[in-house]
């Protein structure tokens, strides 16, 4: 069982939240390309490793934010707010 | 001659089994080969057996990682099935079906097919509305044995299900009578069998680490831990490790690598003919010859590359195990293991040609790999072969993402399936 340390709540068990996929894709401009919006749409970096991640504390305070995360081990190396960059170990 | 025969097995036990050979070579790579498939599980291995098979072309490489039938193709519940919905899947997963029904003698390896049908459950009035729209739509489009239960059909088919629960009740459900299990090994072990004395070298322990390109940009060979090989077509069966292998060519893929579980309990006397399918749970249950109960459910929330699942969805499983199946409860679970899938955004697979000219690609098939190695074998084959995609292929492109003909199975069935 994961423990996620929610910026809100503090460490919290992984049933209460829901990942919400790859973090920090860009919504292009409404009069780009089928080929640009299929990429934004449904094309994934899917690394093997760190990842960078949304996760939503759904059953908790609702709130949604960023975590990297270790694909392979599944341990979370940090959090962060939705509207910042990664820390800079992980950008 | 056929290889396995009743006459060869007397004939053999009279002289204490010494004129088996070991069903597959252990050769080393050559540098060169026509098709170089990179991943040894059921789709790669049925890919080059069909290429030798169906089109005569027997210089084939199987480069595997680890050992044949390690990875998902021996980690998958074996259920085999074709209840989809849209045209284009069922088009693909009756043939599947069709050719898994023959593939025993084709192979002259019994993969110990039993189609003892298929029982899925509604626990609401919603359940059976989505069920019946389903089935009379499946029904038209060609999907063979498919029909409704009422609630007095489902008790004889499963006795020990248990109708009186108030959390899960039962309102009715389908079937589908031609689905069943197969000995998911002995189609990794067929396939590679039937390959190897075809002339296609199987290559255990050869990991791909890079690929080799030509001066127009084109892939023509790969980087192994056994060499360099080069080949004129490569094609990458490597389920979830497909993006890994698109990242060494250069491209992205619409995938995302998730762990799937699955349970075994400690055997027991016949309890369940059928293979069980609880719709709103995700739980499904079949029971082994040998007796154990194999349970499976639902994915992962979250992307994986462990070949190990997480607890909530453990939980999951065994929980609604114990709720529909109270007289089994107490079996206790003896292995529990997971594989890591490739779900597509649509939940359905990507065959055809990669955006690098050289490489072709098997993959995305999420949760529903095993039941569709046949078809995925043949597909490919004949689309190497002959240049152009087969017909049933042609709308599981790549380029569909673009163009926006999804084949949205999720999105009708309300799972991942």
């Amino acid at each position: 069982m994961l423990l996620i340390a929610c910026p809100f709540c503090g460490p919290r068990d992984e049933l209460e939240f829901r990942c919400g996929g790859e973090a920090h894709l860009v919504r292009p401009d409404p009069g780009a390309s089928e080929e640009i919006w299929a990429r934004y749409l449904f094309y994934r970096s899917n690394p093997r490793g760190v990842a960078r991640e949304r996760w939503v504390h759904s059953r908790g305070c609702r709130q949604w934010f960023n975590a990297v995360r270790d694909t392979v081990t599944h341990e979370i190396l940090a959090v962060y707010a939705m509207d910042v960059s990664p820390p800079e170990a992980f950008s | 001659m056929k290889e396995y025969t009743g006459w060869r097995l007397i004939r053999e036990g009279l002289r204490d089994h010494r004129g088996w050979k070991p069903l597959w070579r252990s050769s080393p790579p050559k540098t060169r080969y026509e098709v170089i498939v990179i991943g040894g599980g059921g789709h790669g291995l049925a890919t080059a057996y069909y290429l030798a098979r169906n089109h005569g072309v027997t210089s084939v490489a199987v480069l595997e990682r680890g050992w044949i039938g390690g990875g998902n193709t021996g980690r998958n519940t074996t259920i085999v099935r074709s209840n989809y919905y849209y045209p284009q899947s069922v088009a693909l997963f009756e043939l599947s079906l069709k050719l898994y029904e023959t593939l025993s003698s084709a192979l002259n390896f019994n993969i110990m097919f039993s189609q003892r049908g298929l029982v899925v459950i509604g626990h609401s009035r919603h359940d059976m509305e989505q069920m019946q729209r389903r089935v009379g739509t499946m029904r038209a489009r060609g999907v063979r044995g498919v029909r409704m239960l009422d609630k007095s059909e489902i008790a004889g088919r499963v006795p020990r299900l248990n109708f009186d629960s108030p959390h899960l009740p039962i309102w009715g459900g389908f079937t589908q009578e031609p689905a069943g299990t197969v000995r998911h090994d002995a189609v990794a072990w067929g396939y590679a069998h039937a390959a190897d004395r075809l002339g296609v070298d199987v290559i255990q322990n050869c990991e791909v680490r890079g690929f080799k390109f030509d001066a127009q940009g084109g892939i023509n060979g790969v980087e192994t831990a056994r060499g360099d090989i080069y080949g004129g077509a490569i094609v990458s069966c490597a389920a979830g490790a497909s993006t890994l292998i698109a990242d060494m060519a250069g491209f992205d893929l619409p995938l995302t690598s998730c762990a799937l579980q699955a349970f075994v309990t400690e055997p027991v006397k016949p309890v369940l003919d059928c293979v069980f399918w609880s719709l709103g749970t995700g739980l499904y249950v079949s029971q082994s010859d040998k007796g154990g109960l194999v349970l499976g459910g639902g994915l992962d929330r979250y992307a994986s590359y462990a070949q190990r699942g997480s607890f909530p969805v453990a939980e999951a499983v065994v929980g609604a195990f114990a709720e529909l199946f109270p007289s089994l409860a107490r079996l206790r679970v003896l292995r529990q293991w997971a594989g890591v899938v490739d779900l597509s955004p649509d939940t359905s697979p990507i065959l055809g040609a990669a955006p690098v000219r050289g490489l072709y690609l098997n993959c995305g098939w999420g949760l529903g790999g095993f039941k569709a190695i046949p078809a995925g074998g043949t597909l490919l084959a004949h689309h190497i072969a002959t240049g152009k995609p087969h017909p049933i292929a042609e709308p599981f492109a790549l380029q569909r993402f673009a163009t926006g003909a999804l084949i949205d199975e999720s999105a009708v069935i309300g799972a991942e399936h």
